[in-house]
């Protein structure tokens, strides 16, 4: 175990897609407990550097692994297919126009209840996509296929931050 | 329970005993200090019996300074050199301050923090800091029989964003103390209370103290505090109902408060009849201006009416810590109450009312967070019997770099877990181009205008290349106290660039140093004696440290590697005899770098061991 190791290797993990929040959580503490650097406040210079490079490490780690987007990202570059965000080519064509449609329909909306609306359709999109990278990642170990429907999913994640601050400046 | 043991006064400090550590809670209002005394954290006290320290500080003509309650007694009679809530200007410049034309200060504008003209000179926020964590450093070491205190765990308000906290980091430094590490209040408060004793839970911490306000949501359990959200207004607190409350009497008595002294006066004025509707329904509002006497009935009514767009806003700031952190009201299992300001009634109507629940207020909400810092601290100082409590605290502010049309990019979001780190590169834009200005900012907001300026870097030395060729990785790293530090490397060259950081607030170390020099406050001892007596110890310290790692763990290593490590002990042992400290530091850093792959491996093993199935269930 090394600090170069993998966010999976770090917290004993197996590489997998499907992970259980709790469990990773509790790995979190148990290795924060280890190498936090107020562990170490009175043990000298050499081993607070080693602890802050640790726990700065350890919270990398789990910041990624808790948000299944980030999850998949690494997962995909450990399975050699790169998610390169700045590359939007490889995007299906349904999905664009869904985009768009999405889009329109955010700037019309004039009060809550509509865009609430919306947000409800976009929280249905994320749930299928989600599902379907556990089956493609998984199952298949398809890390290609994979890596486009991250792409999709991070589109829509932005949109629905998007949604949240129109609902919050409509006061909800 | 740990046996207390109190070396004799003017003898070396035993390692292996008890190490003096304290925790300060330096408020806006009154600062405390508290340490653990048999097992239990208390305040101490001043030799008239009072735990509070009213922040206050007074300078005299002739050089002299009158601290706490003193300064308060003269504050009418001197308003211009008697800084009260001096915490509001820390790290701040003289634009931050609204309603300034209300206080009674010569405000100067210097560059990155304001100075207050006072007859002793133009001083620093952080000097003036300095002043009172100085008194409470000497009660702390009048407690004790005059042990060396080993170090001081300092609260900050959780909303304090790095100028604030470096800003408190450089007083404490001026006032000849070790900071262990800044803790939030909140999280301060919340240790005090030991929530993290009973299941596992949510809970809020409301902290409205003199001049600022935190809202943090934490998940407590068994020993573990892991701060889920945190927001607030570093510029809101009891002064501010203070203010408010005195523009109102003004106004309805038709009266100006015209000189400094009538501003001093009708804030105290202010002051008092607030806490007095605390406990009565009404009173009367009383006090001397320039212009004639001021008497205004007030009732308990008038007084939340007047205020309540003030608790408003504290409320408006738990909702935004509610969405930030994706949890209901409702999911809240307690609120705890912390800082002087609670003790309104109009507050804790309107916090229960918001959370559905009676807010938790067993603790006196002036101790607590001093009481939290010292059990904080007695841990941090390695001493025995102490809890092992594990602080997984956040940033409260996002921090981001300017980049093209004054726009800003996030580097770190609000609400990540310290420490942490990001990276990012960087390219030239010009062919040839070997230096490049990095603008760091903390806020929320778009444009860097409209975010706080943090520092400048420039980083020199970047070899001639192409435009665009270039690769240069920043790192950014917050550290445990919520501090930022930046470093940076050209990748394609593998040169390491040298930056150069110009803090854009704050004191440098020429002026930190050039104030140490000046005398400081507590500055009678010779600074040379006593450097050379704290190397001393902590020498001692890291021997102790090393053959306890060794004794651990000395099987991972190689019989060269262990030859080569008690080779540097026996360095470290040998300078401890040197008559300048700088020799017995050189030696204590080669120590240190050369048990570092050691460290590397105990962790590894550390954190093996953590991993195992066993040691999940524990947790």
């Amino acid at each position: 175990m090394k600090l170069d190791s993998d966010d999976f290797e770090v917290f004993g993990l197996p590489r997998r897609y499907a992970l259980g929040i709790a469990d990773l959580e509790a790995r979190w503490k148990a290795l924060q407990s280890e190498v936090h650097p107020d562990r170490y406040a009175a043990d000298g210079a050499a081993a607070q550097r080693v602890a802050m490079q640790w726990a700065v490490r350890v919270n990398e780690g789990y910041r990624r692994l808790r948000d299944p987007v980030q999850r998949a990202v690494v997962l995909c570059e450990l399975l050699g297919a790169k998610v390169d965000v700045h590359d939007n080519t490889a995007m299906p064509a349904a999905f664009l126009m869904q985009q768009m449609a999405w889009r329109e329909a955010l700037d019309e909306a004039d009060d809550a209840a509509a865009v609430q609306r919306i947000d409800d359709e976009t929280a249905e999109a994320e749930r299928a996509l989600h599902d379907e990278l556990r089956v493609l990642l998984d199952e298949r170990g398809d890390a290609h296929t994979a890596a486009q429907r991250v792409r999709a999913l991070m589109f829509v994640k932005r949109f629905r931050e998007d949604i949240d601050h129109r609902l919050e400046a409509l006061g909800q | 329970m740990a046996l207390l043991q109190i070396s004799e006064p003017g003898e070396a400090p035993d390692p292996h005993q008890r190490r003096l550590a304290i925790g300060i809670d330096l408020g806006t209002t009154h600062s405390l200090v508290a340490a653990m005394r048999h097992s239990v954290a208390e305040c101490l006290a001043d030799a008239q019996g009072r735990v509070l320290l009213p922040s206050a500080v007074r300078y005299l003509e002739g050089g002299g300074r009158r601290i706490g309650y003193d300064a308060l007694a003269e504050a009418a009679e001197d308003p211009q050199n008697t800084i009260v809530s001096v915490k509001r200007f820390m790290g701040r410049g003289l634009a931050d301050i609204a309603h300034r034309e209300k206080l009674p200060y010569r405000f100067v504008d210097a560059p990155g923090m304001l100075q207050l003209d006072t007859v002793a000179g133009p001083k620093s926020p952080v000097e003036v800091s300095a002043e009172i964590l100085a008194v409470l450093r000497q009660r702390a070491e009048d407690s004790f029989l005059g042990d060396d205190i080993f170090g001081a765990v300092i609260t900050v308000p959780a909303y304090f964003d790095e100028a604030q906290r470096q800003a408190t980091k450089d007083a404490a430094l001026l006032a000849g103390l070790n900071v262990l590490r800044l803790i939030n209040e909140p999280t301060a408060a919340a240790i005090a209370y030991g929530l993290e004793r009973g299941s596992e839970g949510l809970y809020a911490v409301y902290d409205l103290g003199g001049g600022t306000f935190d809202i943090s949501l934490l998940r407590l359990a068994r020993g573990v505090f892991e701060v889920v959200a945190t927001g607030g207004d570093s510029a809101l607190g009891g002064d501010d109902f203070d203010r408010t409350l005195a523009d109102w009497a003004l106004d309805r008595a038709e009266m100006q408060a015209a000189t400094p002294r009538d501003k001093s006066v009708v804030l105290a004025a202010a002051r008092r009849a607030k806490e007095a509707l605390s406990q009565q329904d009404a009173v009367t509002m009383r006090c001397e201006l320039s212009g004639g006497m001021l008497e205004i009935e007030l009732t308990h009514a008038e007084l939340d009416r007047v205020t309540a767009h003030l608790v408003e806003r504290t409320l408006g700031a738990v909702r935004k810590v509610l969405r930030d952190a994706r949890i209901g009201r409702d999911e809240v299992q307690g609120v705890v109450m912390v800082g002087g300001s609670t003790r309104m009634p109009a507050v804790r109507a309107a916090v229960g009312a918001f959370f559905g629940r009676e807010p938790l207020t067993d603790l006196n909400p002036d101790e607590v967070v001093a009481l939290g810092a010292a059990i904080q601290a007695e841990q941090l100082a390695g001493n025995a019997g102490a809890e092992q409590l594990l602080l997984l605290d956040v940033i409260p502010l996002s921090l981001g770099l300017e980049t093209m049309g004054g726009l800003v990019e996030r580097i770190i979001p609000r609400n990540s877990t310290i420490p942490t780190a990001r990276a990012q590169e960087f390219t030239t834009f010009k062919d040839g181009q070997t230096a490049m200005a990095l603008h760091v900012v903390q806020g929320e907001r778009e444009l860097v205008a409209d975010c706080r300026s943090l520092a400048r870097f420039e980083l020199r030395g970047i070899p001639p290349m192409v435009a665009g060729a270039a690769r240069i990785h920043v790192v950014f790293q917050v550290d445990a106290d919520g501090l930022l530090s930046v470093s940076a490397r050209e990748e394609s060259s593998g040169v390491e660039a040298s930056i150069a950081v110009k803090p854009s607030y704050g004191l440098s170390d020429e002026q930190i140093a050039a104030m140490l020099q000046s005398g400081f406050a507590a500055a009678e001892e010779d600074m040379r004696a006593r450097s050379l007596r704290e190397s001393r110890v902590e020498a001692e310290r890291m021997i102790l440290a090393t053959r306890a790692a060794l004794a651990a763990d000395g099987d991972l290593l190689g019989a060269a590697e262990r030859a080569a490590i008690d080779a540097l002990l026996v360095g470290v042992q040998r300078s401890a005899e040197a008559s300048s400290h700088r020799e017995i530091d050189a030696a204590v850093e080669a120590l240190a770098r050369g048990t570092e792959a050691f460290a590397a491996e105990r962790m590894n093993r550390g954190i093996r061991q953590a991993l195992s199935g066993r040691n999940i269930e524990d947790v």
